[in-house]
């Protein structure tokens, strides 16, 4: 059996490695321990800057609702609209508030009061949702006011929200199977990568093209050392989400592991089709760079894949971390079974066929 | 100064000389410009709703049909048990379910406030909350309730300063620009230098009598050359194909930049000092530019929600200052004036990095 | 196969190898017989290392025909690698394994069997006096004692024929001295030996030597042969002869 002989050598020369055993240990840990802390999207201490124009008894107490929120700082006020934009430019305010005059008077007649809310919305997420915070807390305040003055506003039809599979919305909880997978996505896409192309180059792949060796046998003895290290990567990740966060899948654990294992499998091969294919390390190393920013940023893992155009959803179409994400999310945090999934998992084995099928045919030993 | 010029030449020669790899320098960046710039994006799009109706009306018919016509939301379907509603969600086919409870067979009748609960399925949390925000602004406005209950009392209007179509590639192009920048610029750098250690060559030109700052000059000229030019093609791209605006002065965001990239090109450098082969500047520049240039930089997570520690941490990412004056600039168009705080920062590195990698490389020297 | 054929391990016919414009071997026609000690000389860049890529199926001909052990070069290359040794002129084992272990990883491609592979690995370190280093890094050998190991790994599976890319570069005269000794051993076992070398003197160690020169074969029989043709004293002067007509530098 030449295949014990290959692997033998594949993982003694992945043990001694002088990087790779290292990164092994340090990405689970950044991932789990540091990561989750970055990647936040809740909207928070927003600076707001006040343009008080009524300084009424309503006003101010409008501009305490504001202070009291725990979405929002209040950095400051302004004698006018303009010095309050230049604090949005010099970046010291989010929001300006700018409260007209007779804010008071209008209200108390009920001849209805306009107040201006200007956000700054380069980011767009932060401006929408900040300036809709900030419209929930005027709207709380006006109802609180009206009952006050016994005006009693009665809605045609009530509208109530409830939110499923991460009630606390607990961006944490979204984001972790997401950073589990970048590990995956890194590790057994890039060390594949380097592999043969690195042969090539110092030259060792020349006395094994001489050999009787199969194709088969060469190129799965270079795979199942990047299986085992993603398989051993991916459970350290998921005991630490749980010993840390408590974070528990909802769905069976053994439907994320043939999750798991149909990626690891995807990128592993699809490391070594790249690396058969270059001439040079550089060269690998350019490619996979592309590919892996098309993997990560375009399978769903840090922005949705229905927020794209069309034709952006086309390729994510084709992008094999996407399934995987979604198997990984939908058995994770909602807890679906096998066939809610199904279609995932049968793109994910197609990949898993192709890719390896061109790895072991992209591998020539006779140029 | 002659034969400076000649080293020149021929690191040029020898860089043009790979098509291939000259092809990924030049064609990589602008692919990922326009891919990225598009498909990067939260916008709330596509948001698939589907309904449950036990008692259907005409009033829910129209509701349903004016959610269709909306750019937010595409009706995937209807729901016709309560189990419907569970396989909707846990299958990913719905995003939000409409569940129209059965008040509404007397709607508009005296004494009765039908309800319309959104079961939304909440995995991601913003998109959660900016989704249900809209759609119940949706059907608020269809039934003329009074938004959020304010009456005629207080009526806010909302601005949104400088991004007023919610285009999302304006908060993420500068972050995709100095992200492939930065690694493009320092991968390419490290990489050929420890190359030419592992063939060498660069043995062999160290010990010609010319000085090895010369060639360390003669060898950053090109790759600063490949670098602008991808500066360039990077901005005509923002503009033509994104549509992004250049509100601020053209000359000081390039000027800018290429403080920027020379920034990356000496980070290169210190790498290519550092390491020994190709594989581990690679893998440096790789992990130790890309994971926290992506994650920290403030391109696709706002710096501030982070906790405190890592806000410190982020400051010594290049990318971050970047990031920030490039949105101040081209975005928003302030004066260069406005970004003094940035320049001084990414200049005071570029002076330690370069430092740190001549002494570095003067050290391996003797 | 007939007899005659069965002494002729090594057949080239016009074979022919181009690189887009460039003949890096230019029909090239030769005979090896069974167990001789061929040697293939030219100057750098003659198409020496890129005609012994084609016989070890390593790099398939343009044009011409070519045999080795009875099989095609062209089709057959994976039957012909089952039955040759190689060793190429870049030291190309793996530096990051010992030893033993490089030795094990190709005995076992081979099909060696593992009961073999231990005894006879055991019985080759002594006898290249390299048991004490079984436990070293590759990278840590001498140059001289990595071509010693590299050689013993192309021959440890008994193949028919082993072809060796200037398997002496770079080391002084008494370690070339001593690598002849094992080249001779192989050829004594039955091996049939086909070498390049730049080194004259070595030439002179060869039973037939063939001379290459642009890619061509510009002359070929037996050592004393082509110093009575180009009446010189030594092959050197052979060699520089034919090398005046070289139009290709270095």
């Amino acid at each position: 059996m030449i295949l014990k002989y290959l692997l033998e050598k594949e993982f003694k020369q992945f043990r001694r490695n002088p990087i790779f055993p290292r990164l092994m240990v340090a990405f689970p840990i950044l991932i789990i321990f540091v990561f989750p802390w970055v990647t936040t999207f809740e909207v928070q201490n927003i600076k707001v800057t006040v343009v008080d124009d009524d300084n009424s008894t309503l006003s101010h107490r409008l501009t305490h609702e504001i202070e009291n929120s725990r979405y929002f700082n209040l950095v400051g006020a302004e004698p006018s609209y303009q010095l309050g934009l230049a604090d949005v430019e010099k970046g010291t305010a989010d929001v300006v508030l700018d409260i007209p005059r007779d804010f008071e008077k209008n209200m108390i007649r009920r001849s209805g009061s306009n107040i201006q809310i200007s956000a700054n919305a380069v980011n767009g997420i932060k401006g929408n949702i900040g300036s809709s915070y900030l419209n929930a807390i005027v709207a709380q305040f006006a109802t609180k006011i009206a009952s006050e003055h016994g005006l009693k506003v009665q809605p045609a039809v009530n509208v109530i929200t409830q939110n499923r599979f991460n009630e606390y919305l607990d961006y944490k909880k979204f984001m972790i199977p997401a950073l589990i997978t970048m590990v995956l996505i890194l590790l057994c896409g890039f060390f594949p990568t380097l592999n043969i192309v690195s042969e090539k180059e110092i030259g060792t792949i020349e006395q094994i093209n001489v050999t009787p060796v199969g194709k088969a046998s060469f190129i799965i003895a270079k795979l199942i050392p990047y299986w085992a290290m993603g398989l051993i990567v991916f459970t350290v990740c998921f005991f630490l989400a749980w010993l840390t966060y408590g974070f528990a899948p909802q769905g069976n654990v053994l439907l994320i592991y043939l999750d798991a294992v149909l990626f690891i499998m995807f990128m592993s091969g699809f490391g070594l089709v790249v690396s058969n294919n270059s001439a040079t390390m550089q060269q690998a190393m350019f490619v996979m760079f592309f590919c892996i920013m098309v993997f990560i940023l375009m399978s769903g893992l840090f922005t949705p894949i229905h927020s794209m155009p069309q034709w952006a959803q086309d390729i994510a179409f084709f992008n094999p971390p996407r399934y995987y994400i979604e198997i990984m999310r939908s058995v994770f945090l909602k807890g679906s079974n096998f066939m809610e999934n199904w279609f995932s998992y049968m793109m994910l084995a197609i990949f898993d066929l192709l890719i390896n099928f061109w790895a072991i045919l992209s591998y020539r030993k006779q140029s | 100064m002659k034969k400076m010029l000649s080293f020149i030449r021929k690191e040029f020669y020898h860089i043009f000389r790979d098509k291939r790899t000259m092809l990924i320098l030049i064609g990589m960046p602008m692919v990922q410009i326009i891919l990225f710039g598009f498909a990067i994006s939260n916008d709330v799009k596509n948001v698939r709703v589907a309904y449950y109706a036990p008692h259907y009306n005409n009033d829910i018919q129209k509701l349903v049909a004016k959610i269709d016509a909306n750019d937010y939301f595409i009706v995937v379907g209807k729901c016709t048990t309560k189990e419907d509603i569970n396989h909707a969600l846990l299958s990913g086919k719905a995003d939000i379910v409409a569940y129209f409870d059965r008040d509404f067979s007397k709607i508009g009748k005296k004494g009765s406030t039908p309800t319309v609960n959104l079961i939304i399925d909440a995995c991601d949390p913003n998109m959660a909350t900016m989704e249900s925000t809209i759609l119940t602004q949706v059907i608020n406005d269809y039934f003329k309730n009074p938004a959020g209950g304010t009456g005629a009392l207080l009526v806010p209007h909302t601005r949104l300063l400088y991004n007023p179509s919610m285009e999302s590639s304006y908060n993420f192009v500068p972050g995709i620009m100095g992200l492939i920048l930065m690694v493009i610029c320092a991968m390419m750098t490290s990489i050929s230098i420890v190359r030419e250690k592992e063939v060498g060559t660069m043995e062999v030109l160290l010990v010609s009598p010319s000085r090895p700052m010369g060639i360390i000059f003669a060898k950053m000229v090109p790759y600063f050359t490949i670098s602008c030019l991808n500066l360039a093609t990077i901005l005509v791209l923002s503009v033509f194909v994104l549509k992004l605006p250049i509100a601020g002065s053209l000359i000081g965001l390039i000027l800018f930049a290429m403080l920027y990239i020379a920034l990356a090109l000496a980070f290169g450098l210190l790498i290519s000092t550092i390491m020994k082969t190709q594989v581990s500047a690679m893998l440096v520049s790789m992990m130790g530019l890309l994971m926290p240039t992506m994650l920290l930089s403030g391109m696709i997570y706002p710096v501030e929600n982070m906790p405190a520690i890592l806000q410190w941490i982020s400051a010594v990412i290049p990318a971050r200052w970047f990031i920030t004056a490039v949105r101040k600039v081209m975005i928003q168009g302030l004066p260069m004036a406005a970004i003094v705080k940035e320049i001084a920062v990414i200049g005071g590195m570029l002076i330690i990095i370069t430092g740190l990698s001549l002494k570095n490389f003067k050290k391996r020297l003797e | 196969m007939n007899d005659e054929m069965g002494n002729k391990v090594i057949i080239a016919e016009n074979l022919t190898k181009k690189f887009g414009n460039f003949t890096a071997v230019d029909h090239i026609t030769f005979e090896v017989e069974r167990g001789e000690i061929f040697g293939f000389l030219g100057a750098n860049g003659a198409g020496k290392t890129t005609a012994m890529r084609m016989f070890c199926g390593l790099s398939r001909p343009t044009e011409g025909k070519g045999s080795v052990g009875g099989f095609d070069v062209r089709t057959q290359a994976e039957q012909i690698k089952k039955n040759i040794g190689y060793m190429s002129q870049k030291f190309s084992l793996y530096e990051d394994l010992k030893v033993w272990e490089n030795i094990r990883l190709f005995a076992g491609i081979y099909g060696v069997k593992e009961g073999e592979i231990k005894s006879r690995s055991e019985e080759l370190l002594h006898r290249l006096g390299l048991y004490e280093e079984r436990d070293s890094f590759v990278k840590s050998l001498p140059l001289g004692w990595k071509q010693k190991l590299a050689f013993s790994v192309a021959i440890f599976h008994h193949p028919k024929i082993v072809f060796l890319d200037e398997p002496t570069g770079g080391v002084d005269p008494i370690a070339r001295r001593q690598f002849w000794e094992l080249i001779y051993e192989a050829a004594d076992q039955g091996i049939t030996i086909f070498v390049t070398t730049h080194y004259m003197d070595e030439a002179e160690y060869c039973n037939r030597v063939s001379i290459m020169v642009d890619g061509r074969i510009d002359a070929l029989d037996t050592p004393r042969n082509l110093k009575e043709q180009f009446g010189t004293t030594d092959m050197d002067g052979v060699f520089r002869a034919l090398a005046r007509k070289a139009k290709r530098g270095d």
